[in-house]
C-alpha cells in the first residue's frame, strides 16, 4: 500500500479515538444543556450532510427535509414507545394496528425510520424529480407540509395536533455521534466514488450529461433518496433526543436552519457542512440569550422574541450576497493538504 | 345543500380566490421579469395588514386615509426588499437569489414578531362591512361583495397598465428578453422596480382585506395564504397575469367547496393546494395559459 495512504488510515483512526476521548471526557465533565448542544451537532450535521448531499453535490434544490425528518421521527417514536404506554397516551382515539403494539429496539427503530423516510423519498421522488431548479423547490416543500398535514389530522396513528411524549430517551452522545459518524462515511465514500462524479456531472451541466449518455433521472433519484434515509435517521435521533415531538415542530423553519447550514459551509463541502453545522447550532442556542431578559449593572433589560431568528435571516442574507461559497466553497479539508502546508512552509 | 347555502359558498369562495388572486399577480409578474419565486411576498401581505392596523389605532387616521398609507409605504417596502436582497444577485445562480427570498421571508416574518409582537392581534372592522344583510333566504356579509369587486376594479388597473401604457410595454419586454430590452433602451432597473411596487401594492391591497376578512393579525400569517397564491400562479400558468387571476378564484372556490361539501376533510383544508401543485406541475406544468418552457442548452 501506498505509504501516503497508510498514513492516512492511521490519522483517521486517531481522529476518530480523539473524538472518542472527548466524548468520555464531556460525559463525565460537562453539564447537561452542553451535553445537549453536543447532540444537537451530531443530529445536525447528519442532516446537513445528506441536504448537502442532495443540493450540494448533485444540485437537487430540495426544501422537503422536515417532511423527512416527521417520518423518521415519528416511525422511530412509534417503534420505541412501550405498547402500554401507547394506549394511555393516545386519549382521543386508540392507535391502529399495527402502530399500537409494534415495538423495536432503538437502533433497528432508527434503521426504519431511515427506510421508512427512503421509502417516501422515492414516492415523491418518482414524480417530482422530473422538475427542475425552483420548482423541485416547491415541490418538495409542498410535500413537506402535505407530511405536517397528515401527521396532524392522523390522530389514530400520531396522536393528532398533541404529539407524542415520553418518548425513550436513548439517544446520546454515542448513538448520534456513532450515526454521524457512519453517515460522514458513508457520504464521503460515495462523493468520491464513479457514483459521485455522476452526480456532480449533473449538477454542473445536466444536459452535457445526458448527453454523455448517463441516465441522469435515474442518479437523482438515487441521490435523492439515500438523502432522504439520512434525514429520516436524523429525525428519529432528533425525537429520542427531544423525547416529545408533534406537528408543529416540522415547520419550514426546521428546513431552513438544515439549509442555512449547508449553505453557510458552502454547497458541495463535507468539511464545510461539519464546521458550519458546529458554528450555527452552537451560535443559535447561544442567541437564545437575546431572546431572555439580561441584568446588567442592576438593570433588567426585557428579552426580545424573534431576535434570534432576525439574526440568523440577517446572516443568511449577508452570506448569500456577499460570499456566496459559503466557509469553505467547494474545498475539502485532507491529510495531503495538511502536510503539504507543513512542507511549504519548511522549503519557504 | 340548498341554494341558500350555494350560494353564500360561492361568495365565500369568490371572496378568498380573488384575494388569492392578488397576491398571484405579484408572484408571476416578478416570476415573469426575474424567473425568480419571490419568497417573501407573503410577508409583503403581512406587512400590510399590519401598517393599516398601525395607522388606524396608533395615528387614528381615518380608514380611507391608512389605507393608502398602508399600501404606498408596503410598495416601497418591496421595492427596498428587490434593491437589497436581490439585485445583487441579479447574474448569480438563480438559487443564489431563492435562497435570498427564502431569507428576506424569514426576515420580515421575525422582525414583525420583534415590533408588533407574536401575539395576535384583534381588528376593528368597519360596521357596515360586517352586517349581515338578507335577501330572499341568502345571508349576505357586505365584505363579500366589497372584496370581489375592489379587487376586480384593481386588477383591471394593473391590467391597464401592463397592456396600455409605456412601462407596461417595458414589463411585457422585459419579460421576453431582458439584455435585448435593455439594448432597446428600455430602463429595466426602473421597470422591475415599478414592478416590485405594483406586486406589493396589490399584495398590501389583499393583506388588508385579508384581515377584514378574518380579523386576527400575526406575524406568521402571511406564510399559507403566500404559499397558496403562489400556487394558484404556478396553476394559471406562471408569467400571466390573467392566468394568476384564473388560478387564484378556482383555488379559493375549490378550498371553499370542498369544505362545504365533505365537512370530514376541513382539517386536510392546507394539504389540497400543495397536492393540486404537485399534480398540475407532472400534467402541465407550464399551467393553464402559461407558455410553453424548453431547456436552453
Amino acid at each position: 500500500m501506498d505509504p501516503k495512504i497508510k498514513r492516512n488510515y492511521a490519522l483517521n483512526g486517531a481522529a476518530v479515538l480523539l473524538l472518542v476521548g472527548a466524548l468520555f471526557w464531556s460525559k463525565g465533565n460537562l453539564d447537561g444543556y452542553k451535553i445537549q448542544i453536543m447532540n444537537l451537532i451530531a443530529v445536525n450535521i447528519i442532516l446537513a450532510l445528506s441536504l448537502n448531499l442532495i443540493y450540494g453535490f448533485t444540485g437537487l434544490f430540495s426544501l422537503g427535509h422536515a417532511g423527512f425528518m416527521a417520518i423518521g421521527a415519528y416511525t422511530c417514536s412509534l417503534l420505541i414507545l412501550p405498547a402500554t404506554y401507547k394506549q394511555t397516551m393516545f386519549l382521543l382515539q386508540a392507535p391502529i394496528w399495527p402502530f399500537s403494539v409494534m415495538h423495536a429496539p432503538f437502533f433497528v427503530a432508527v434503521i426504519a425510520a431511515g427506510l421508512a423516510a427512503t421509502f417516501f423519498g422515492f414516492l415523491i421522488g418518482l414524480p417530482v424529480l422530473r422538475l427542475g431548479g425552483d420548482y423541485l423547490g416547491i415541490a418538495t416543500l409542498g410535500f413537506a407540509e402535505i407530511i405536517r398535514v397528515l401527521a396532524n389530522n392522523m390522530p389514530r396513528v400520531t396522536n393528532g395536533a398533541l404529539g407524542l411524549k415520553g418518548i425513550p430517551s436513548y439517544s446520546n452522545l454515542w448513538w448520534n455521534y456513532g450515526w454521524c459518524l457512519l453517515t460522514l462515511y458513508v457520504i464521503i465514500r460515495l462523493v468520491r466514488s464513479n457514483f459521485g462524479n455522476v452526480l456532480k456531472a449533473i449538477r454542473d451541466d445536466e444536459v452535457a450529461a445526458r448527453a454523455m449518455g448517463i441516465n441522469t433521472f435515474r442518479y437523482r433519484l438515487t441521490s435523492f433518496t439515500i438523502g432522504a434515509f439520512f434525514a429520516g435517521v436524523g429525525g428519529a435521533l432528533l425525537a429520542s433526543l427531544l423525547t416529545t415531538i408533534d406537528p408543529r415542530m416540522f415547520i419550514f423553519t426546521l428546513t431552513f436552519n438544515v439549509l442555512m447550514i449547508v449553505v453557510t459551509g458552502g454547497l458541495g463541502s463535507i468539511t464545510g457542512t461539519i464546521l458550519a453545522g458546529i458554528v450555527i447550532t452552537v451560535l443559535l442556542e447561544w442567541l437564545r440569550f437575546v431572546e431572555n431578559p439580561i441584568t446588567f449593572a442592576g438593570m433588567t433589560v426585557p428579552g426580545i422574541p424573534g431576535m434570534r431568528m432576525v439574526v440568523f435571516s440577517l446572516a443568511l442574507l449577508f452570506i448569500i450576497l456577499f460570499r456566496h461559497q459559503g466557509i469553505m466553497g467547494r474545498r475539502e479539508f485532507s491529510w495531503d493538504w495538511l502536510f503539504g502546508l507543513f512542507r511549504k512552509r519548511r522549503e519557504a | 345543500m340548498s341554494l341558500a347555502m350555494f350560494v353564500q359558498h360561492l361568495l365565500n369562495g369568490l371572496t378568498l380566490g380573488s384575494l388569492y388572486a392578488l397576491i398571484a399577480i405579484g408572484y408571476t409578474m416578478v416570476y415573469g421579469i426575474l424567473r425568480l419565486i419571490n419568497f417573501a411576498h407573503g410577508e409583503i401581505f403581512m406587512l400590510g395588514a399590519y401598517f393599516v392596523f398601525w395607522g388606524v389605532t396608533l395615528f387614528r387616521l381615518p380608514w380611507f386615509i391608512a389605507v393608502i398609507g398602508a399600501i404606498a409605504v408596503t410598495s416601497f417596502a418591496g421595492i427596498i426588499v428587490d434593491r437589497v436582497a436581490y439585485k445583487p444577485l441579479r447574474n448569480a445562480p438563480r438559487i443564489s437569489a431563492l435562497i435570498s427570498a427564502i431569507g428576506v421571508s424569514f426576515f420580515l416574518q421575525n422582525f414583525a414578531i420583534v415590533v408588533f409582537s407574536a401575539i395576535p392581534r384583534e381588528v376593528q372592522r368597519p360596521a357596515w362591512l360586517v352586517k349581515v344583510i338578507i335577501v330572499g333566504k341568502v345571508r349576505i356579509l357586505p365584505l363579500t361583495l366589497v372584496v370581489p369587486a375592489l379587487s376586480f376594479v384593481l386588477m383591471m388597473g394593473l391590467l391597464y397598465v401592463v397592456y396600455k401604457t409605456k412601462p407596461g410595454l417595458g414589463m411585457r419586454a422585459i419579460s421576453r428578453d431582458i439584455e435585448t430590452s435593455r439594448l432597446m433602451g428600455v430602463p429595466v432597473n426602473r421597470i422591475i422596480a415599478l414592478t416590485f411596487g405594483m406586486g406589493s401594492a396589490l399584495a398590501a391591497a389583499s393583506g388588508i382585506m385579508w384581515a377584514l376578512r378574518y380579523p386576527q393579525l400575526q406575524p406568521v400569517m402571511g406564510v399559507i395564504p403566500g404559499f397558496k397564491a403562489f400556487i394558484a400562479a404556478v396553476f394559471g400558468g406562471i408569467g400571466s397575469i390573467q392566468g394568476a387571476v384564473i388560478g387564484g378564484l378556482i383555488l379559493g372556490l375549490m378550498e371553499i367547496m370542498i369544505v362545504a361539501f365533505m365537512p370530514s376533510l376541513a382539517g386536510f383544508r392546507d394539504a389540497f393546494a400543495f397536492i393540486l401543485l404537485i399534480i398540475i406541475l407532472l400534467i402541465m406544468p407550464t399551467g393553464l395559459m402559461g407558455e410553453k418552457l424548453e431547456d436552453k442548452v
